[in-house]
Protein backbone atom coordinates (compact mmCIF):
# COMPACT_ATOMS: atom_id res chain seq x y z
CA UNK A 1 0.00 0.00 0.00
CA UNK A 2 1.32 3.44 -0.91
CA UNK A 3 0.77 4.56 2.77
CA UNK A 4 3.73 7.26 2.20
CA UNK A 5 2.79 9.22 -0.40
CA UNK A 6 3.29 12.96 -0.32
CA UNK A 7 4.45 13.34 3.03
CA UNK A 8 4.36 16.69 2.73
CA UNK A 9 6.32 18.66 5.56
CA UNK A 10 3.79 21.46 6.43
CA UNK A 11 1.20 20.67 9.47
CA UNK A 12 -2.51 20.48 8.87
CA UNK A 13 -4.50 23.42 7.83
CA UNK A 14 -5.79 25.61 10.97
CA UNK A 15 -9.57 24.38 10.85
CA UNK A 16 -7.63 20.72 10.99
CA UNK A 17 -5.53 21.63 13.89
CA UNK A 18 -8.47 23.37 16.15
CA UNK A 19 -10.21 20.19 15.62
CA UNK A 20 -6.78 17.45 16.33
CA UNK A 21 -6.52 19.93 19.62
CA UNK A 22 -9.78 19.26 19.91
CA UNK A 23 -10.00 15.37 19.96
CA UNK A 24 -6.32 15.33 21.74
CA UNK A 25 -6.45 12.77 24.62
CA UNK A 26 -10.70 13.18 24.80
CA UNK A 27 -11.15 9.58 24.01
CA UNK A 28 -15.11 9.65 24.51
CA UNK A 29 -15.66 12.33 22.15
CA UNK A 30 -13.41 10.24 19.73
CA UNK A 31 -15.69 6.79 19.94
CA UNK A 32 -18.34 9.56 20.12
CA UNK A 33 -18.09 10.95 16.95
CA UNK A 34 -17.26 7.88 15.24
CA UNK A 35 -19.89 5.41 16.35
CA UNK A 36 -22.52 7.81 17.19
CA UNK A 37 -23.83 8.26 13.47
CA UNK A 38 -23.83 4.37 12.65
CA UNK A 39 -25.46 3.78 15.93
CA UNK A 40 -28.07 6.24 15.76
CA UNK A 41 -28.53 4.93 12.79
CA UNK A 42 -29.17 1.32 13.61
CA UNK A 43 -30.92 2.06 16.90
CA UNK A 44 -33.32 4.75 15.64
CA UNK A 45 -33.80 2.91 12.34
CA UNK A 46 -33.51 -0.99 12.87
CA UNK A 47 -34.01 -1.18 16.92
CA UNK A 48 -36.79 1.14 16.83
CA UNK A 49 -38.99 -0.90 14.02
CA UNK A 50 -38.18 -3.84 15.53
CA UNK A 51 -39.68 -2.84 18.76
CA UNK A 52 -42.54 -0.87 16.92
CA UNK A 53 -43.00 -4.32 15.51
CA UNK A 54 -43.76 -5.61 18.69
CA UNK A 55 -45.48 -3.52 19.74
CA UNK A 56 -47.99 -3.70 17.04
CA UNK A 57 -48.51 -6.94 17.75
CA UNK A 58 -50.30 -5.97 20.89
CA UNK A 59 -53.30 -3.61 18.95
CA UNK A 60 -56.41 -4.66 18.17
CA UNK A 61 -57.81 -5.03 14.12
CA UNK A 62 -60.38 -2.94 13.19
CA UNK A 63 -62.83 -5.62 11.27
CA UNK A 64 -64.49 -3.39 8.99
CA UNK A 65 -61.74 -0.89 7.68
CA UNK A 66 -58.60 -3.42 8.19
CA UNK A 67 -56.66 -0.96 9.93
CA UNK A 68 -54.88 -1.52 13.09
CA UNK A 69 -56.77 0.28 16.00
CA UNK A 70 -55.54 1.58 19.58
CA UNK A 71 -57.80 -0.67 21.59
CA UNK A 72 -55.46 -2.77 23.69
CA UNK A 73 -55.22 -6.49 22.94
CA UNK A 74 -53.44 -10.03 23.51
CA UNK A 75 -55.53 -11.72 21.32
CA UNK A 76 -52.96 -11.81 18.12
CA UNK A 77 -50.33 -12.92 20.68
CA UNK A 78 -52.02 -16.07 21.94
CA UNK A 79 -53.57 -16.60 18.55
CA UNK A 80 -49.79 -16.70 17.40
CA UNK A 81 -48.39 -18.98 20.02
CA UNK A 82 -51.29 -21.35 20.98
CA UNK A 83 -52.74 -21.98 18.17
CA UNK A 84 -51.86 -25.70 16.84
CA UNK A 85 -51.75 -25.12 12.66
CA UNK A 86 -49.58 -22.14 13.45
CA UNK A 87 -47.13 -23.79 15.93
CA UNK A 88 -46.73 -26.92 13.66
CA UNK A 89 -45.63 -25.08 10.54
CA UNK A 90 -43.14 -23.25 12.97
CA UNK A 91 -41.88 -26.31 13.77
CA UNK A 92 -41.85 -27.76 10.36
CA UNK A 93 -40.01 -24.34 9.25
CA UNK A 94 -37.35 -24.78 12.31
CA UNK A 95 -37.09 -28.81 11.26
CA UNK A 96 -36.25 -27.41 7.41
CA UNK A 97 -33.75 -25.00 8.72
CA UNK A 98 -32.32 -27.59 10.62
CA UNK A 99 -32.00 -29.95 7.73
CA UNK A 100 -30.83 -27.66 5.24
CA UNK A 101 -27.88 -26.61 7.96
CA UNK A 102 -26.95 -30.56 8.61
CA UNK A 103 -26.92 -31.00 4.64
CA UNK A 104 -24.47 -27.81 4.54
CA UNK A 105 -22.40 -28.96 7.10
CA UNK A 106 -21.79 -32.40 5.47
CA UNK A 107 -21.15 -30.62 2.03
CA UNK A 108 -19.08 -28.02 3.40
CA UNK A 109 -16.58 -30.43 5.95
CA UNK A 110 -15.28 -32.43 2.95
CA UNK A 111 -15.09 -29.54 0.75
CA UNK A 112 -13.49 -27.03 2.98
CA UNK A 113 -10.87 -30.28 4.21
CA UNK A 114 -10.03 -30.61 0.80
CA UNK A 115 -9.64 -27.30 0.13
CA UNK A 116 -7.48 -25.92 3.00
CA UNK A 117 -5.46 -29.40 3.50
CA UNK A 118 -5.53 -31.52 0.29
CA UNK A 119 -5.41 -29.04 -2.27
CA UNK A 120 -2.29 -27.75 -4.37
CA UNK A 121 -1.27 -24.44 -2.65
CA UNK A 122 -1.67 -22.65 -5.67
CA UNK A 123 -5.44 -24.08 -6.27
CA UNK A 124 -6.42 -23.07 -2.62
CA UNK A 125 -7.71 -19.17 -3.09
CA UNK A 126 -8.77 -20.18 -6.62
CA UNK A 127 -11.24 -22.87 -5.35
CA UNK A 128 -12.67 -20.81 -2.41
CA UNK A 129 -13.57 -18.05 -4.30
CA UNK A 130 -15.08 -19.94 -7.10
CA UNK A 131 -17.35 -21.46 -4.20
CA UNK A 132 -18.25 -17.92 -3.26
CA UNK A 133 -19.07 -16.17 -6.74
CA UNK A 134 -22.14 -17.70 -6.93
CA UNK A 135 -23.32 -16.21 -3.67
CA UNK A 136 -23.26 -13.28 -5.37
CA UNK A 137 -25.20 -14.51 -8.51
CA UNK A 138 -28.38 -12.98 -7.43
CA UNK A 139 -30.90 -14.32 -5.10
CA UNK A 140 -34.45 -14.73 -7.20
CA UNK A 141 -31.90 -15.66 -10.45
CA UNK A 142 -30.65 -18.74 -8.75
CA UNK A 143 -34.27 -19.48 -7.20
CA UNK A 144 -35.38 -19.08 -10.82
CA UNK A 145 -32.21 -21.16 -12.26
CA UNK A 146 -33.81 -23.76 -9.49
CA UNK A 147 -37.08 -23.47 -11.37
CA UNK A 148 -36.22 -24.72 -14.55
CA UNK A 149 -33.68 -27.09 -13.31
CA UNK A 150 -36.91 -29.51 -11.54
CA UNK A 151 -39.18 -28.06 -14.00
CA UNK A 152 -40.82 -31.39 -14.61
CA UNK A 153 -42.43 -32.58 -17.99
CA UNK A 154 -46.15 -31.49 -18.61
CA UNK A 155 -45.58 -28.62 -16.68
CA UNK A 156 -47.53 -25.68 -17.59
CA UNK A 157 -44.58 -24.21 -18.84
CA UNK A 158 -42.63 -26.52 -20.54
CA UNK A 159 -45.34 -27.50 -22.62
CA UNK A 160 -44.96 -24.70 -24.66
CA UNK A 161 -41.46 -26.07 -25.72
CA UNK A 162 -41.16 -29.56 -26.41
CA UNK A 163 -43.05 -31.01 -24.27
CA UNK A 164 -39.69 -31.88 -22.32
CA UNK A 165 -38.80 -31.57 -18.46
CA UNK A 166 -36.37 -29.14 -17.48
CA UNK A 167 -32.52 -29.95 -17.21
CA UNK A 168 -32.93 -32.10 -14.62
CA UNK A 169 -35.50 -34.55 -16.46
CA UNK A 170 -34.04 -34.33 -19.87
CA UNK A 171 -30.29 -35.11 -18.85
CA UNK A 172 -31.13 -37.68 -16.15
CA UNK A 173 -34.32 -38.27 -16.31
CA UNK A 174 -35.35 -38.10 -13.18
CA UNK A 175 -36.30 -34.87 -11.12
CA UNK A 176 -37.81 -34.12 -7.68
CA UNK A 177 -40.24 -31.43 -9.55
CA UNK A 178 -41.72 -28.48 -8.19
CA UNK A 179 -42.33 -29.60 -3.83
CA UNK A 180 -40.84 -29.89 -0.87
CA UNK A 181 -37.96 -31.67 -1.85
CA UNK A 182 -37.28 -28.79 -4.71
CA UNK A 183 -37.29 -26.27 -1.63
CA UNK A 184 -34.66 -28.02 0.50
CA UNK A 185 -32.29 -28.21 -2.53
CA UNK A 186 -32.52 -24.71 -3.58
CA UNK A 187 -32.05 -23.50 0.06
CA UNK A 188 -29.15 -25.62 0.16
CA UNK A 189 -28.03 -23.95 -3.23
CA UNK A 190 -28.05 -21.21 -1.68
CA UNK A 191 -26.48 -20.95 1.63
CA UNK A 192 -24.17 -23.36 1.11
CA UNK A 193 -20.93 -21.06 0.62
CA UNK A 194 -22.07 -19.12 4.00
CA UNK A 195 -21.09 -22.80 5.79
CA UNK A 196 -17.83 -23.57 3.27
CA UNK A 197 -16.61 -19.78 4.25
CA UNK A 198 -16.03 -19.97 7.75
CA UNK A 199 -15.60 -23.75 7.92
CA UNK A 200 -12.42 -23.32 5.21
CA UNK A 201 -11.10 -20.30 7.23
CA UNK A 202 -10.91 -22.60 10.44
CA UNK A 203 -9.10 -24.79 9.04
CA UNK A 204 -6.62 -22.92 7.70
CA UNK A 205 -6.43 -21.41 10.63
CA UNK A 206 -6.09 -24.88 12.59
CA UNK A 207 -1.90 -25.50 12.68
CA UNK A 208 -0.87 -28.65 10.36
CA UNK A 209 1.67 -30.03 12.79
CA UNK A 210 -1.48 -30.43 15.46
CA UNK A 211 -2.85 -32.85 12.77
CA UNK A 212 0.80 -34.49 12.70
CA UNK A 213 1.03 -34.86 15.79
CA UNK A 214 -2.10 -36.49 16.91
CA UNK A 215 -1.26 -38.91 13.79
CA UNK A 216 2.40 -39.72 15.56
CA UNK A 217 0.15 -40.59 18.84
CA UNK A 218 -1.06 -42.96 16.80
CA UNK A 219 -4.38 -41.94 16.30
CA UNK A 220 -6.39 -42.88 12.78
CA UNK A 221 -7.75 -40.13 10.77
CA UNK A 222 -11.07 -40.49 12.03
CA UNK A 223 -9.58 -40.06 15.33
CA UNK A 224 -8.13 -37.22 14.70
CA UNK A 225 -11.32 -35.90 13.32
CA UNK A 226 -13.20 -36.58 16.22
CA UNK A 227 -11.03 -35.15 19.21
CA UNK A 228 -8.70 -32.57 17.37
CA UNK A 229 -10.46 -31.20 14.51
CA UNK A 230 -13.77 -30.99 15.53
CA UNK A 231 -13.59 -29.63 18.84
CA UNK A 232 -11.50 -26.97 17.39
CA UNK A 233 -13.63 -26.26 14.30
CA UNK A 234 -17.15 -25.86 16.44
CA UNK A 235 -16.86 -21.59 16.43
CA UNK A 236 -16.57 -21.67 12.58
CA UNK A 237 -19.33 -24.85 12.53
CA UNK A 238 -21.40 -22.54 14.33
CA UNK A 239 -20.80 -19.16 12.65
CA UNK A 240 -21.68 -20.76 9.27
CA UNK A 241 -24.98 -22.40 10.65
CA UNK A 242 -26.47 -18.73 11.65
CA UNK A 243 -26.47 -18.31 8.44
CA UNK A 244 -27.51 -21.18 7.18
CA UNK A 245 -30.22 -21.86 9.56
CA UNK A 246 -31.46 -18.36 9.87
CA UNK A 247 -31.81 -17.13 6.41
CA UNK A 248 -33.51 -20.54 5.81
CA UNK A 249 -35.77 -19.75 8.91
CA UNK A 250 -37.20 -16.44 7.50
CA UNK A 251 -37.19 -17.65 3.22
CA UNK A 252 -41.04 -17.12 1.62
CA UNK A 253 -39.98 -16.34 -1.89
CA UNK A 254 -38.10 -19.98 -2.72
CA UNK A 255 -41.15 -21.50 -2.12
CA UNK A 256 -43.04 -19.69 -4.38
CA UNK A 257 -40.62 -20.37 -7.13
CA UNK A 258 -40.01 -24.00 -6.92
CA UNK A 259 -43.49 -25.03 -4.90
CA UNK A 260 -46.33 -24.99 -6.45
CA UNK A 261 -49.84 -25.51 -4.14
CA UNK A 262 -48.89 -25.96 -0.74
CA UNK A 263 -48.60 -22.05 0.48
CA UNK A 264 -48.22 -22.86 4.21
CA UNK A 265 -44.97 -25.35 3.96
CA UNK A 266 -43.21 -22.56 5.79
CA UNK A 267 -43.48 -19.97 8.16
CA UNK A 268 -42.51 -17.21 6.14
CA UNK A 269 -44.99 -17.78 3.48
CA UNK A 270 -47.82 -17.90 6.36
CA UNK A 271 -46.58 -14.62 7.67
CA UNK A 272 -47.21 -13.05 4.47
CA UNK A 273 -50.60 -14.42 3.81
CA UNK A 274 -51.43 -13.29 6.85
CA UNK A 275 -50.04 -9.68 6.56
CA UNK A 276 -52.13 -9.80 3.13
CA UNK A 277 -55.01 -10.55 4.66
CA UNK A 278 -54.51 -8.47 5.48
CA UNK A 279 -54.26 -8.09 9.12
CA UNK A 280 -51.07 -6.27 10.08
CA UNK A 281 -50.57 -7.00 14.03
CA UNK A 282 -51.07 -10.54 13.67
CA UNK A 283 -49.01 -10.45 11.27
CA UNK A 284 -46.71 -8.76 13.87
CA UNK A 285 -47.24 -11.08 16.09
CA UNK A 286 -46.17 -14.00 14.23
CA UNK A 287 -43.05 -12.43 13.37
CA UNK A 288 -42.18 -13.14 17.24
CA UNK A 289 -41.53 -16.68 16.11
CA UNK A 290 -38.67 -16.14 14.05
CA UNK A 291 -37.11 -13.33 16.21
CA UNK A 292 -37.34 -15.36 19.33
CA UNK A 293 -35.96 -18.31 17.63
CA UNK A 294 -33.39 -16.75 16.19
CA UNK A 295 -32.10 -14.44 18.57
CA UNK A 296 -31.72 -17.43 20.84
CA UNK A 297 -29.96 -19.45 17.91
CA UNK A 298 -27.89 -16.39 18.10
CA UNK A 299 -26.80 -16.42 21.68
CA UNK A 300 -26.86 -19.88 21.46
CA UNK A 301 -23.63 -19.72 18.93
CA UNK A 302 -22.60 -16.88 20.31
CA UNK A 303 -21.86 -18.80 23.23
CA UNK A 304 -19.88 -21.14 21.18
CA UNK A 305 -17.36 -18.07 20.09
CA UNK A 306 -19.20 -18.41 16.43
CA UNK A 307 -18.84 -14.34 16.57
CA UNK A 308 -15.65 -14.16 16.16
CA UNK A 309 -15.60 -16.16 12.90
CA UNK A 310 -18.26 -14.34 11.14
CA UNK B 1 -2.27 -36.69 9.39
CA UNK B 2 -1.61 -38.64 6.13
CA UNK B 3 -4.63 -39.67 4.22
CA UNK B 4 -4.68 -42.50 1.93
CA UNK B 5 -5.04 -41.78 -2.41
CA UNK B 6 -8.16 -43.00 -1.77
CA UNK B 7 -9.40 -40.62 0.80
CA UNK B 8 -7.89 -37.51 -1.47
CA UNK B 9 -9.60 -38.97 -4.37
CA UNK B 10 -13.10 -38.90 -2.80
CA UNK B 11 -12.26 -35.66 -0.91
CA UNK B 12 -11.55 -33.99 -4.43
CA UNK B 13 -14.53 -35.95 -6.25
CA UNK B 14 -16.76 -34.15 -3.71
CA UNK B 15 -14.94 -30.86 -4.07
CA UNK B 16 -15.75 -31.15 -8.11
CA UNK B 17 -18.98 -31.85 -7.75
CA UNK B 18 -19.87 -29.14 -5.72
CA UNK B 19 -18.38 -26.93 -7.34
CA UNK B 20 -20.20 -28.67 -10.59
CA UNK B 21 -23.69 -28.04 -8.10
CA UNK B 22 -22.97 -24.53 -7.26
CA UNK B 23 -22.31 -23.32 -11.69
CA UNK B 24 -24.52 -26.13 -13.09
CA UNK B 25 -28.12 -24.32 -12.66
CA UNK B 26 -26.16 -20.84 -13.41
CA UNK B 27 -25.10 -22.23 -16.98
CA UNK B 28 -28.51 -23.88 -17.36
CA UNK B 29 -30.45 -20.43 -17.23
CA UNK B 30 -27.96 -18.84 -19.59
CA UNK B 31 -28.41 -21.05 -22.14
CA UNK B 32 -31.69 -20.93 -21.92
CA UNK B 33 -31.53 -17.50 -22.44
CA UNK B 34 -30.47 -18.17 -25.96
CA UNK B 35 -33.65 -21.12 -26.51
CA UNK B 36 -35.49 -20.22 -29.40
CA UNK B 37 -39.08 -21.65 -27.37
CA UNK B 38 -40.45 -19.99 -24.61
CA UNK B 39 -40.24 -22.14 -22.01
CA UNK B 40 -38.10 -24.17 -19.46
CA UNK B 41 -37.89 -26.89 -20.80
CA UNK B 42 -34.06 -28.51 -21.51
CA UNK B 43 -33.65 -27.84 -25.31
CA UNK B 44 -30.37 -29.70 -25.17
CA UNK B 45 -27.08 -27.46 -26.87
CA UNK B 46 -28.38 -27.09 -30.05
CA UNK B 47 -30.84 -24.28 -31.54
CA UNK B 48 -29.82 -20.82 -30.55
CA UNK B 49 -31.14 -17.63 -30.91
CA UNK B 50 -30.14 -14.05 -29.73
CA UNK B 51 -33.90 -12.78 -30.41
CA UNK B 52 -34.78 -12.46 -26.37
CA UNK B 53 -31.29 -10.65 -25.58
CA UNK B 54 -32.99 -7.53 -28.22
CA UNK B 55 -36.08 -8.09 -27.10
CA UNK B 56 -35.19 -7.34 -23.35
CA UNK B 57 -32.90 -4.68 -24.75
CA UNK B 58 -36.15 -2.44 -26.43
CA UNK B 59 -38.81 -3.33 -23.36
CA UNK B 60 -39.11 -0.56 -21.22
CA UNK B 61 -40.48 -2.09 -17.67
CA UNK B 62 -37.27 -4.61 -17.52
CA UNK B 63 -34.68 -1.91 -18.64
CA UNK B 64 -36.34 0.80 -15.71
CA UNK B 65 -36.35 -1.89 -13.27
CA UNK B 66 -32.97 -2.14 -13.72
CA UNK B 67 -32.00 1.35 -13.54
CA UNK B 68 -34.01 1.50 -10.25
CA UNK B 69 -31.79 -0.96 -9.08
CA UNK B 70 -29.10 0.77 -9.51
CA UNK B 71 -29.68 3.53 -8.20
CA UNK B 72 -30.64 2.48 -4.85
CA UNK B 73 -27.81 0.55 -4.89
CA UNK B 74 -25.55 3.04 -5.37
CA UNK B 75 -26.43 5.86 -2.89
CA UNK B 76 -27.73 2.93 0.00
CA UNK B 77 -24.04 1.90 -0.91
CA UNK B 78 -22.67 5.29 -0.16
CA UNK B 79 -24.77 5.54 2.94
CA UNK B 80 -23.69 1.48 4.50
CA UNK B 81 -19.79 3.13 3.28
CA UNK B 82 -19.70 5.76 5.27
CA UNK B 83 -21.52 4.61 8.58
CA UNK B 84 -19.66 0.81 8.33
CA UNK B 85 -16.11 2.59 7.94
CA UNK B 86 -16.68 5.22 11.12
CA UNK B 87 -18.18 1.83 13.19
CA UNK B 88 -15.28 -0.12 12.12
CA UNK B 89 -12.71 2.51 13.23
CA UNK B 90 -14.38 2.80 16.24
CA UNK B 91 -14.59 -0.78 17.48
CA UNK B 92 -11.37 -1.61 16.14
CA UNK B 93 -9.49 1.87 18.07
CA UNK B 94 -11.26 1.67 21.32
CA UNK B 95 -12.21 -0.33 23.86
CA UNK B 96 -15.42 0.30 25.39
CA UNK B 97 -18.98 -0.78 27.50
CA UNK B 98 -21.14 -2.08 25.60
CA UNK B 99 -19.00 -2.95 22.63
CA UNK B 100 -20.39 -6.66 22.50
CA UNK B 101 -24.13 -5.28 21.99
CA UNK B 102 -23.06 -2.45 19.21
CA UNK B 103 -20.91 -5.98 17.42
CA UNK B 104 -24.68 -7.76 17.76
CA UNK B 105 -26.78 -4.79 16.76
CA UNK B 106 -24.55 -4.45 13.36
CA UNK B 107 -24.66 -8.41 12.34
CA UNK B 108 -28.79 -8.31 13.36
CA UNK B 109 -29.85 -7.14 10.11
CA UNK B 110 -28.43 -9.88 7.74
CA UNK B 111 -28.74 -12.54 11.25
CA UNK B 112 -32.45 -11.96 11.21
CA UNK B 113 -35.02 -12.85 8.52
CA UNK B 114 -35.37 -10.71 6.09
CA UNK B 115 -39.22 -10.85 6.34
CA UNK B 116 -38.67 -9.43 9.93
CA UNK B 117 -36.73 -6.87 9.06
CA UNK B 118 -39.16 -6.16 5.98
CA UNK B 119 -42.13 -6.08 8.18
CA UNK B 120 -40.73 -4.33 10.62
CA UNK B 121 -39.54 -1.05 8.54
CA UNK B 122 -43.38 -1.39 6.51
CA UNK B 123 -44.95 -0.82 10.15
CA UNK B 124 -42.67 2.27 10.50
CA UNK B 125 -42.59 3.53 6.87
CA UNK B 126 -46.30 3.52 7.03
CA UNK B 127 -47.23 5.13 10.38
CA UNK B 128 -47.33 8.94 11.02
CA UNK B 129 -44.55 9.31 13.19
CA UNK B 130 -45.08 12.25 16.33
CA UNK B 131 -42.61 13.57 17.77
CA UNK B 132 -44.48 16.68 19.62
CA UNK B 133 -43.01 19.33 17.61
CA UNK B 134 -43.56 17.93 14.45
CA UNK B 135 -45.07 14.74 12.92
CA UNK B 136 -43.41 13.00 9.98
CA UNK B 137 -44.34 9.93 7.73
CA UNK B 138 -41.56 8.06 5.63
CA UNK B 139 -44.21 6.80 3.12
CA UNK B 140 -43.01 4.14 0.33
CA UNK B 141 -40.56 4.53 -2.72
CA UNK B 142 -36.81 5.72 -4.03
CA UNK B 143 -36.28 7.08 -0.54
CA UNK B 144 -37.57 3.90 1.58
CA UNK B 145 -35.97 1.56 -0.22
CA UNK B 146 -32.57 3.14 0.36
CA UNK B 147 -33.39 3.92 3.97
CA UNK B 148 -34.06 0.01 4.37
CA UNK B 149 -31.19 -1.22 1.90
CA UNK B 150 -28.86 1.01 3.42
CA UNK B 151 -29.32 -1.08 6.51
CA UNK B 152 -28.56 -4.05 6.28
CA UNK B 153 -26.08 -2.85 3.80
CA UNK B 154 -23.74 -1.82 7.03
CA UNK B 155 -22.49 -4.78 8.25
CA UNK B 156 -20.96 -5.80 4.96
CA UNK B 157 -19.06 -2.26 4.70
CA UNK B 158 -18.26 -3.35 8.11
CA UNK B 159 -17.12 -6.93 8.04
CA UNK B 160 -15.14 -5.78 5.36
CA UNK B 161 -13.39 -2.31 6.92
CA UNK B 162 -12.93 -4.30 10.43
CA UNK B 163 -11.12 -7.44 8.58
CA UNK B 164 -8.53 -4.95 7.36
CA UNK B 165 -8.30 -3.02 10.58
CA UNK B 166 -8.16 -6.04 12.85
CA UNK B 167 -5.17 -7.28 10.21
CA UNK B 168 -3.33 -4.38 10.38
CA UNK B 169 -1.03 -3.26 13.20
CA UNK B 170 -2.13 -0.75 15.19
CA UNK B 171 2.25 0.16 15.77
CA UNK B 172 1.48 2.31 12.58
CA UNK B 173 -0.84 4.56 14.33
CA UNK B 174 1.55 4.72 17.52
CA UNK B 175 4.07 5.31 15.08
CA UNK B 176 2.75 7.80 13.08
CA UNK B 177 1.59 9.92 16.48
CA UNK B 178 5.55 9.10 17.40
CA UNK B 179 6.15 11.19 14.46
CA UNK B 180 4.60 14.28 15.29
CA UNK B 181 1.27 13.87 13.19
CA UNK B 182 -1.63 14.77 14.16
CA UNK B 183 -5.25 12.41 14.67
CA UNK B 184 -6.70 14.31 11.23
CA UNK B 185 -2.73 13.46 9.36
CA UNK B 186 -2.69 9.73 10.46
CA UNK B 187 -5.86 9.06 9.14
CA UNK B 188 -5.14 10.94 5.88
CA UNK B 189 -1.40 9.20 5.63
CA UNK B 190 -2.20 5.41 7.55
CA UNK B 191 -5.89 4.98 7.79
CA UNK B 192 -7.34 5.30 4.88
CA UNK B 193 -4.42 4.17 2.50
CA UNK B 194 -4.95 1.27 4.16
CA UNK B 195 -8.62 0.71 4.58
CA UNK B 196 -9.25 2.40 0.81
CA UNK B 197 -9.34 -1.32 -1.02
CA UNK B 198 -11.25 -2.80 1.81
CA UNK B 199 -14.11 0.23 1.69
CA UNK B 200 -13.89 -0.18 -2.30
CA UNK B 201 -14.41 -4.17 -2.08
CA UNK B 202 -17.28 -4.12 1.42
CA UNK B 203 -18.55 -1.45 -1.34
CA UNK B 204 -19.11 -3.57 -4.50
CA UNK B 205 -20.33 -6.33 -2.24
CA UNK B 206 -22.77 -4.02 -0.25
CA UNK B 207 -23.67 -3.00 -3.77
CA UNK B 208 -24.62 -6.37 -4.91
CA UNK B 209 -26.55 -7.20 -2.15
CA UNK B 210 -28.60 -4.47 -2.40
CA UNK B 211 -28.81 -5.24 -6.19
CA UNK B 212 -30.03 -8.28 -5.42
CA UNK B 213 -32.12 -8.08 -2.67
CA UNK B 214 -35.70 -9.26 -2.95
CA UNK B 215 -37.49 -9.86 0.70
CA UNK B 216 -37.36 -6.48 2.13
CA UNK B 217 -37.63 -4.50 -0.92
CA UNK B 218 -41.44 -6.57 -1.70
CA UNK B 219 -42.24 -4.96 1.61
CA UNK B 220 -40.86 -1.23 1.47
CA UNK B 221 -40.78 -0.39 -1.92
CA UNK B 222 -44.03 0.80 -1.93
CA UNK B 223 -46.29 0.16 -5.29
CA UNK B 224 -45.05 2.50 -7.83
CA UNK B 225 -41.25 1.45 -7.45
CA UNK B 226 -40.04 -1.96 -9.16
CA UNK B 227 -36.46 -3.04 -8.76
CA UNK B 228 -35.19 -5.33 -11.26
CA UNK B 229 -35.22 -8.59 -8.75
CA UNK B 230 -39.36 -7.17 -8.13
CA UNK B 231 -39.82 -7.76 -12.11
CA UNK B 232 -38.39 -10.64 -12.44
CA UNK B 233 -40.39 -12.23 -9.31
CA UNK B 234 -43.77 -10.74 -11.08
CA UNK B 235 -43.01 -11.94 -14.32
CA UNK B 236 -41.02 -15.29 -13.78
CA UNK B 237 -44.96 -17.23 -13.63
CA UNK B 238 -45.95 -15.55 -17.30
CA UNK B 239 -45.18 -17.85 -19.75
CA UNK B 240 -44.60 -15.13 -22.41
CA UNK B 241 -41.89 -13.06 -20.30
CA UNK B 242 -40.38 -16.30 -19.44
CA UNK B 243 -37.74 -15.97 -22.37
CA UNK B 244 -37.61 -11.98 -20.95
CA UNK B 245 -36.92 -13.61 -17.81
CA UNK B 246 -33.95 -15.87 -18.81
CA UNK B 247 -32.25 -12.62 -20.72
CA UNK B 248 -32.05 -10.33 -17.06
CA UNK B 249 -31.64 -13.31 -15.27
CA UNK B 250 -28.54 -14.27 -17.18
CA UNK B 251 -27.52 -10.35 -17.51
CA UNK B 252 -27.64 -10.21 -13.32
CA UNK B 253 -25.20 -13.02 -13.35
CA UNK B 254 -22.79 -11.59 -16.36
CA UNK B 255 -22.33 -8.19 -14.95
CA UNK B 256 -22.20 -9.02 -10.86
CA UNK B 257 -20.28 -12.64 -10.57
CA UNK B 258 -17.10 -10.38 -12.51
CA UNK B 259 -17.86 -7.19 -9.69
CA UNK B 260 -18.09 -10.17 -6.56
CA UNK B 261 -14.56 -11.24 -8.38
CA UNK B 262 -13.01 -7.99 -8.63
CA UNK B 263 -14.50 -7.39 -4.58
CA UNK B 264 -12.50 -10.46 -3.84
CA UNK B 265 -9.53 -9.44 -5.10
CA UNK B 266 -9.81 -6.12 -3.63
CA UNK B 267 -10.19 -7.40 -0.21
CA UNK B 268 -7.35 -10.17 -0.34
CA UNK B 269 -5.02 -6.84 -0.94
CA UNK B 270 -3.30 -4.61 1.30
CA UNK B 271 -0.87 -7.46 2.73
CA UNK B 272 -1.06 -10.48 0.45
CA UNK B 273 -3.78 -12.00 3.50
CA UNK B 274 -5.85 -14.52 4.67
CA UNK B 275 -9.52 -14.24 3.26
CA UNK B 276 -11.35 -12.38 5.65
CA UNK B 277 -13.06 -11.06 2.51
CA UNK B 278 -16.56 -10.77 4.09
CA UNK B 279 -19.87 -11.49 2.30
Amino acid sequence: MGATSGGRASGPSRPWRALNRAYHGRRRLGIGSLLGLPLTWMLVIYLGSLVMLVVSALYELDPVTQKPTSTFTTANLSAAFTEWDTVWVVIRTAGVALLVTVICFLISLPVAFFVSKVAWRWARRGIVVAMLLPLWAGYLVKGYAWRAMVSPAGNQFAAAGRGGGGFLESTFGWTPGYGRVAIVITLVYFWLPYMVLPIYAGLDRLPASLLDASGDLGARPLRTFRSVILPLLLPSIAAGSIFTFSLSMGDYIVPQIVNQGEERFLFGSVINGVLGAPNQPLAAALTLWPLLIIIMYLLAMKRLGAFENL
Amino acid sequence: MRLSLPARAALCLITIATLLFLYLPLVVVARLSFNPAKSVAWPGWSGYTTDWWSKAWESDAPREALLNSCKVALVATVIALVLGTLAAMAMTRFGFFGKDVVSFLLVLPIALPGIVTGIALQNTFSRTIDLGLFSFKVGFGFHSLVIAHATFCVVVAYNNVVARLRRSSPNLLEASADLGAHGSQTFRYITFPLVRSAMLAGGILAFALSFDEIVVTTFTAGSGFETLPQWILANFSRPQNVPLVNVMATFVMIVSIPLAWLAQRLSDGGDGGDGGAGR
